[in-house]
């Protein structure tokens, strides 16, 4: 509780006392009301005060002023204690709101909150307390034990072990030793360590992430913005209500007015539509600081709102379903040894940075760099190198099919490379990837909640279908190059009636990233491309994030509607109720801050995840 | 130019829905957005007559939500 809120507790238990004595001692007539006057004023003074100010600037339909006319018109109809008790009953329940709000507030972002406060860095051989901004590359970082590390770097000395639940959601300490790299964001646990900046704190990790989660807030669901119109329609409205059921029986039926305006007054107690305007959007909040909590990081809350809805999910084979380290699992040399055909393909495949490629130079013992040699990316079908004189093709076999080269055999698990030199067919090497070991949990998992799992992949068909079997995907679209992915994607997304999401890895593949309905990146420590392009973006490399994620935006949708169907029903009730005369202030009251409260309380489920959808 | 503000004291979700709408239609003011739950206020506006368009923001936002005060 703040210093205000005290404040107003003081007051509302003074004024309680007050009414209190009001109410037992005996007093004719105007004295009565005189004497409820005083806890009146003392508990209502600002309410009332707020509500001249605001229609002073013309802002009418505040619910200051709806109280105010409210509680005045209870005292005019000669209900005294009535209009004292509604406006203590009134600021009771704003004074629990503000401070519920305010304390979910604060613990759904103490949930997000990761930004390193400072940096020991080392500067003359002494270690210095400096801001994380003022840190450059290069330098060298002390971490302390429970010390939050301030900035992506890497281990020079020492070795211990690091928290990384806060990026990535994963709870066993990982261990580091020399040459590792090290997450800003994430926490040292218990041993002294140095290390070398690789990053300055704007392009670090924990920058990057709460970059992220900070403007996530901006990008509202539709749930959202339709409770924020239908507040601007249901308080005018039910003021007019409340204005016809005051004049229009006493005037056209001749009923009494005393009787009518009073129930009137019911109307416009409940016409405020706080409940719904604060418990909607903490629910997406809460739910995406739980995601958060949980490795996955959403952009907005129109992404869980969508992901809630996924009827299919595609994922991309590799690095995303299979672990993307390649290693060479067979050579089938043509005219030539094996040895002799990895050396060429290696040579040709040195410069190039696709994973298989780089399980093909792995392979080969390196050799020195020769200043003559060319080599050209072809993108989705290989690279054609220039070596030492030799033209050398090296890519799938739509690249041999290309250059008019018959290739040979390429069936089996894996991807295969057919390597061609000066024009002649010499072979094959085969890379193969190993599947994640919770990628065909997820898949199950992703069955039991109604949703399809699609594979999307570059691969052969054959090679595809083999993964595809063994994880039980619904279904494969293979051979594609990148830039049919996205058309491959869209076919999906016309068939399927619900939303369709991505998982992909972000090489290649940011383009599909930004089509699909909700795109989710993977392991987001690699590239910022697949950030930008992502909708959300998952801190770990494990597919069953993606489970995880969908159960968690089911669940905080759940809680949405929850709320709205609640608050809406209690306030119709109380309306009819009302109109009928079976309602009254205390009630509305009730109907007004209560459901409030219980709304905010429904609201703050949303942000714990733990065990959900598991 | 885009800056974001501090709010302290914003205790009402429809008032910051209300300075959210009243703040956009200034002129000047290109996009705009308060956040009730971070307690945040983003104003994008024309950079030259930046300081003179939070002057008119303060004004309004005062006018909504009386006890709300804008860390500047």
């Amino acid at each position: 509780m703040t210093r205000r809120h005290k404040l107003t507790l003081a007051r509302i238990l003074i004024a309680f006392a007050l009414f209190i004595v009001a109410e037992l001692i005996p007093l004719p007539g105007i004295w009565k009301l005189c004497a409820f006057l005083v806890p009146y004023f003392l508990v209502g003074w600002d309410v009332l005060w707020r509500s001249l100010q605001n229609i002073a600037h013309g802002q009418v339909f505040d619910e200051n002023f709806l109280m105010s006319v409210a509680t005045i018109g209870a005292m005019c109809t000669g209900e005294y204690a009535e209009g004292v008790a509604v406006m203590l009953f009134y600021q009771v329940g704003e004074l629990f709101q503000s401070v519920a709000v305010g304390k979910s507030r604060k613990s759904i972002a103490a949930l997000m909150d990761i930004r390193p406060e400072y940096a020991n860095v080392l500067r003359d051989g002494e270690s210095v307390e400096v801001d994380p901004e003022d840190v450059e590359v290069g330098e060298i970082i002390v971490l302390k034990p429970g010390e939050r590390i301030p900035l992506d770097c890497v281990v020079t000395e020492g070795s211990g072990s690091v928290n990384t639940a806060a990026i990535t959601g994963e709870s066993v300490p990982r261990d580091v030793t020399v040459g590792d790299a090290l997450v800003s964001g994430t926490i040292n646990m218990n041993s002294v360590l140095r290390a070398r900046v690789t990053n300055i704190y704007a392009d670090s990790t924990v920058a990057r992430v709460l970059d992220l989660v900070e403007n996530s807030s901006e990008r509202k669901a539709r749930t959202e913005n339709f409770i924020t119109r239908f507040a601007r329609v249901y308080t005018p409205a039910v003021v007019f209500a409340a204005l016809a059921l005051a004049l229009v029986p006493p005037l056209a039926l001749g009923q009494p007015w005393a009787k009518w305006v009073h129930r009137a007054l019911v109307f416009l107690v409940v016409s405020c539509p706080c409940a719904l305007v604060i418990s909607v959007p903490l629910s997406f909040f809460g739910g995406i600081g739980g995601a958060s909590k949980r490795g996955v990081l959403v952009k907005g809350s129109n992404y869980l709102e969508t992901l809630s809805k996924a009827a299919a999910v595609v994922f991309d084979k590799t690095g995303t379903l299979t672990k993307g380290e390649f290693h060479v699992s067979a050579v089938h040399p043509v005219g030539m040894s094996g040895e002799e055909l990895l050396a060429l393909a290696a040579k040709a495949e040195k410069y190039s940075t696709h994973p298989v490629a780089r399980a093909i130079a792995a392979a080969a013992p390196a050799e020195p760099e020769d200043a003559s040699d060319s080599v050209e990316e072809l993108a989705g079908l290989g690279v054609r190198a220039n070596i030492g004189g030799r033209r050398i093709l090296a890519g799938n076999s739509r690249l041999m099919e290309a250059e008019h080269i018959a290739a040979q055999g390429g069936d089996g698990d894996g991807t295969v490379v057919h390597v061609a030199v000066d024009g002649t067919y010499a072979g094959f090497v085969v890379i193969s990837d190993q599947v994640k070991e919770d990628a065909a949990p997820t898949v199950a998992r992703l069955h039991r909640m109604g949703v399809k799992a699609v594979m999307l992949t570059g691969d052969r068909r054959a090679s595809a279908q083999a993964v595809a079997r063994e994880l039980q995907m619904d279904e494969v679209l293979s051979d594609l190059m990148p830039q049919d992915k996205v058309s491959a994607l869209e076919s999906l997304m016309e068939k399927t009636s619900g939303a369709v999401a991505f998982v992909g890895d972000g090489i290649n593949d940011a383009p599909v990233l930004t089509r699909a309905d909700v795109g989710l990146a993977m392991g987001a420590m690699g590239s910022d491309a697949a950030i930008e392009a992502a909708d959300m973006v998952l801190m770990d490399d494990r597919p069953s994030r993606v489970a995880e994620a969908i159960a968690i935006s089911k669940r905080t949708m759940r809680i949405v509607y929850q709320n709205i169907v609640f608050a809406l029903a209690v306030k119709l009730t109380i309306l009819v109720l009302g109109a009928a005369g079976y309602a009254n202030m205390w009630l509305a009251v009730f109907a007004d801050v209560g459901v409030a409260m219980i709304a905010i309380l429904n609201a703050l489920r949303a942000m714990k995840v733990d065990g959900v959808g598991q | 130019m885009k800056k974001v503000f501090r709010l302290k004291d914003l205790d009402c979700a429809n008032c910051a829905a209300k300075m959210e709408r009243s703040i956009r239609k200034l002129d000047g003011v290109n996009d705009a957005s308060v956040n009730f739950l971070t307690q945040k206020m983003t104003v994008d506006a024309e950079e030259s007559r930046f300081e003179e368009i939070m002057d008119e923001v303060v004004r309004l936002c005062r006018k909504v939500e009386p006890d709300c005060v804008i860390c500047r």
